[in-house]
C-alpha cells in the first residue's frame, strides 16, 4: 500500500504528519514499511526519524556528447529535441546539459551515430534504517532544476508488500505529480486559513485528475476560520483528521522533535486517521 | 530596474505574507507572483485582471489506436516508463497505452512509430495575467492541475513584469518565489539584484535556508535573510544569527510569532494594512533596509 502526504501549501506540517504516522505504525508492530522522502529539493523527514544512513548512490541522467570527428553538423539532433538543449552550428554541436531532460532522442535519431551518452549527476539516493522502517530519501543537487528524475529514482525503491509513506513536495507541479503517481491514497495536509484553502483546492483537483483517492488533514485547526471545513462538505471529500494547534508541539518541531512524542493525545489522532484510511483502501 | 525576489526554501515560513506588506510600502514597482503552481498573493492584494494570456507548455504523445500494430518499439524507446502494454480485451483493440501523467514530452515515440500512430498533441498549460492592485500593477499566473513547465510559466511572469516596469518608468520588480530549490525557483532568481530567504527557527527550515543560500551563491545573487517567529525558538534564531553573521550575510529583521498574522490574512489585508502594531514597525525597518540596499 503506498500512502503519500502532500498539500499544496508548504510548511502545513506535511512532513510532521508523514513521519508521525510512520512512527506510529511502526510503533503498532507493522513490519516492511518504507518511508520515502521525495522532497528532493528540501529533503527533511531524517531530522525527525533520524535513520541510520548505510547506502549512498549517485542518480545520473544521460546526456549527450557528439564526437565530433563522426558529425556532420547535419543538425538532425537538434531538430528532434524537444527542450532545446541541441544547438548545431556551421562547426560546431553544443550541448546545454542543464536543459536536457535525457530521452535519448538524439543519440537514437543521429544518422551518422555520431552521438553517445554520458552521465550527468543531478542528486543522490540515500537508504537507511530506523527501527522497523526502511528510509530511503533523495538530495538534489544545489543548481541543479531538474528534480523529477531524482524522484523517479526513488520511486522505483519501493516495496509493493508492505506499507510505504511518501513525503511529497509542495506545490502542484511536476516533481509532486511524479510523486503521489500510483499512490492507493494521499492525504492532504492543509490549514484553516486562505492561504490554506486556496492551496488545498488545486491540491484536491490534481488528485481528481490522477483518480488517487484522498483525504484532508486540518492542521492547526483552531486557527483561522470554517471555509476549510465548508468547502470539504461541499465537495464531499473527507475529513479523516483535525490537529489543534499547541505552541507545544512548534517548540518541539523547531528542534525536531516529532508530535507523536508529545503523548497519547496524539496516538489517538493517528489511530483514527490510519482507521480511515484501512476503510477507504483495501 | 531593480529586481528583488522572496524566496524561502521551507514554504510556509511567511514569504507571502510578507511580500504582501512589502508591496503596500515599496514605491513605483510592479508585483510578480511567480508560485505559480500555488499562487497566494493575490488572496491579499486582491488584483483585478486586466488581461489573461493563454500558457502553453509542453505537448505529449498521443496514440491513434486504430493505426497501432502493438510492434513496441516506442516501449523500447521510452525512457520515462510511460508506455506500456496492457491485456488485450479482444484481437482488434489495440494493447499499447501512454500515460499521459509520465509522458515528458521528448517526442522520441512519435518519431521513432514506424507507422506513425503516435502524435505530438499541444495543450493549454495554463494563463497568466496582468493585472492593476491599489499598490500598482501585478503579473501573476494560474498553472493547470497536473501540469508541467512551471520555470517557462515563471520566465513568462517575470518577462512581462519587466516589461510593464520599463513601460511605466517603475523601479522595481518585487517577486514572490516558489518554495524549494529546483526548477521554478532558479527560474525566479537568475538575473535578480537582490534575494530575500525567509526563514524561521527550526531546524528543518534552517537546513532548508542554508540550501537555498547555497542556490543564492551558487548564481552569484546576494542574498539576504529576515527570520520570522524568531521567538518560537531563541537557540535557532542565534545559530542563523551566527551563521549570517559568519557568511556576512546581513539579517534584514526579526519578526516575532503573532496570530494577528492568521487574523490579517483571513480578512485578506496585509500586515500592514491590518495593523498590528509589533509587527509593522519590524517590517517597515526590514523593508528599509532593503531598499536601502537595492538604491547602492
Amino acid at each position: 500500500m503506498i500512502i503519500s502526504v502532500a498539500s499544496g501549501k508548504g510548511g502545513t506540517g506535511k512532513t510532521t504528519i508523514a513521519t508521525s504516522l510512520a512512527l506510529f505504525l511502526s510503533e503498532e508492530g507493522w513490519k516492511k514499511m518504507q518511508f520515502l522522502d521525495c522532497d528532493v529539493e528540501e529533503p527533511n523527514a531524517h531530522i525527525f526519524l533520524k535513520p541510520q544512513i548505510d547506502r549512498s548512490e549517485p542518480v545520473n541522467l544521460l546526456i549527450p556528447k557528439v564526437d565530433e570527428g563522426k558529425c556532420t553538423y547535419c543538425g538532425e539532433c537538434a531538430r528532434v529535441c524537444a527542450y532545446n538543449a541541441i544547438v548545431v552550428l556551421k562547426r560546431e554541436a553544443l550541448v546545454f546539459p542543464e536543459l536536457c531532460h535525457g530521452c535519448g532522442g538524439c543519440s537514437l535519431l543521429c544518422p551518422e551515430s555520431a552521438i553517445s551518452e554520458e552521465k550527468r549527476g543531478i542528486g543522490v539516493v540515500e537508504e537507511g534504517r530506523v527501527g522497523s522502517i526502511r528510509f530511503v530519501q533523495g538530495r538534489l543537487n544545489i543548481g541543479e532544476p531538474m528534480a523529477t528524475p531524482l524522484i523517479r529514482s526513488l520511486k522505483r525503491k519501493i516495496n509493493p508488500e508492505g506499507i510505504t509513506i511518501i513525503d511529497v513536495p509542495p506545490g502542484t507541479s511536476c516533481p509532486v505529480i511524479e510523486a503521489v503517481h500510483k499512490s492507493d491514497f494521499c492525504i492532504l495536509v492543509t490549514e484553516p486559513t486562505p492561504f490554506g484553502l486556496n492551496d488545498l483546492k488545486l491540491a484536491v483537483e490534481t488528485m481528481k485528475k490522477l483518480k488517487i483517492d484522498h483525504g484532508v488533514v486540518i492542521n492547526r485547526a483552531n486557527i483561522g476560520d470554517d471555509k476549510v471545513k465548508e468547502y470539504c462538505n461541499k465537495e464531499s471529500v473527507p475529513i479523516i483528521a483535525e490537529i489543534p494547534y499547541d505552541r507545544n508541539v512548534a517548540v518541539l518541531y523547531s528542534s525536531g522533535i516529532p508530535m507523536l512524542i508529545e503523548g497519547e493525545k496524539y496516538r489517538k489522532i493517528f489511530g483514527q486517521l490510519w482507521a480511515s484510511i484501512k476503510k477507504r483502501v483495501k | 530596474m531593480k529586481q528583488l525576489t522572496v524566496i524561502s526554501g521551507k514554504g510556509g515560513t511567511g514569504k507571502t505574507v510578507i511580500t504582501a506588506s512589502f508591496a503596500s510600502l515599496a514605491e513605483k514597482k510592479v508585483m510578480a507572483d511567480c508560485d505559480v503552481d500555488a499562487a497566494d498573493l493575490h488572496l491579499l492584494l486582491h488584483p483585478k485582471i486586466r488581461k489573461t494570456c493563454e500558457f502553453r507548455g509542453g505537448k505529449k504523445a498521443v496514440l491513434n489506436q486504430q493505426l497501432c500494430t502493438n510492434c513496441g518499439r516506442c516501449i523500447e524507446v521510452c525512457r520515462f516508463d510511460a508506455i506500456s502494454e496492457n491485456e488485450r480485451r479482444s484481437p482488434e483493440e489495440s494493447r499499447t497505452t501512454i500515460d499521459p501523467i509520465s509522458c515528458e514530452g521528448c517526442g522520441v515515440c512519435a518519431l521513432i512509430c514506424p507507422v506513425q500512430a503516435i502524435q505530438m498533441q499541444e495543450s493549454l498549460s495554463g494563463e497568466w495575467y496582468i493585472s492593476e492592485t491599489e499598490y500598482g500593477p501585478m503579473v501573476h499566473a494560474r498553472l493547470g492541475i497536473a501540469e508541467e513547465n512551471s520555470g517557462k510559466l515563471v520566465t513568462v511572469v517575470r518577462h512581462n513584469a519587466r516589461l510593464i516596469a520599463q513601460e511605466k518608468d517603475l523601479d522595481l520588480v518585487i517577486v514572490d518565489g516558489p518554495p524549494g530549490i529546483g526548477c521554478p525557483v532558479i527560474a525566479s532568481i537568475t538575473g535578480v539584484d537582490l534575494v530575500m530567504a525567509v526563514t524561521e527557527p527550526t531546524i528543518s527550515a534552517i537546513s532548508d535556508l542554508e540550501r537555498v543560500l547555497s542556490l543564492a551563491r551558487h548564481f552569484k545573487i546576494e542574498p539576504v535573510v529576515l527570520i520570522n517567529k524568531y521567538d518560537i525558538n531563541l537557540e535557532n534564531t542565534k545559530r542563523i544569527e551566527n551563521f549570517c553573521e559568519r557568511d556576512g550575510i546581513e539579517i534584514v529583521g526579526k519578526l516575532p510569532l503573532d496570530s494577528a498574522v492568521t487574523q490579517a490574512m483571513v480578512q485578506g489585508k496585509t500586515i500592514i494594512e491590518y495593523g498590528a502594531s509589533g509587527l509593522v514597525t519590524e517590517i517597515e525597518d526590514s523593508w528599509e533596509r532593503i531598499s536601502t540596499k537595492l538604491k547602492k
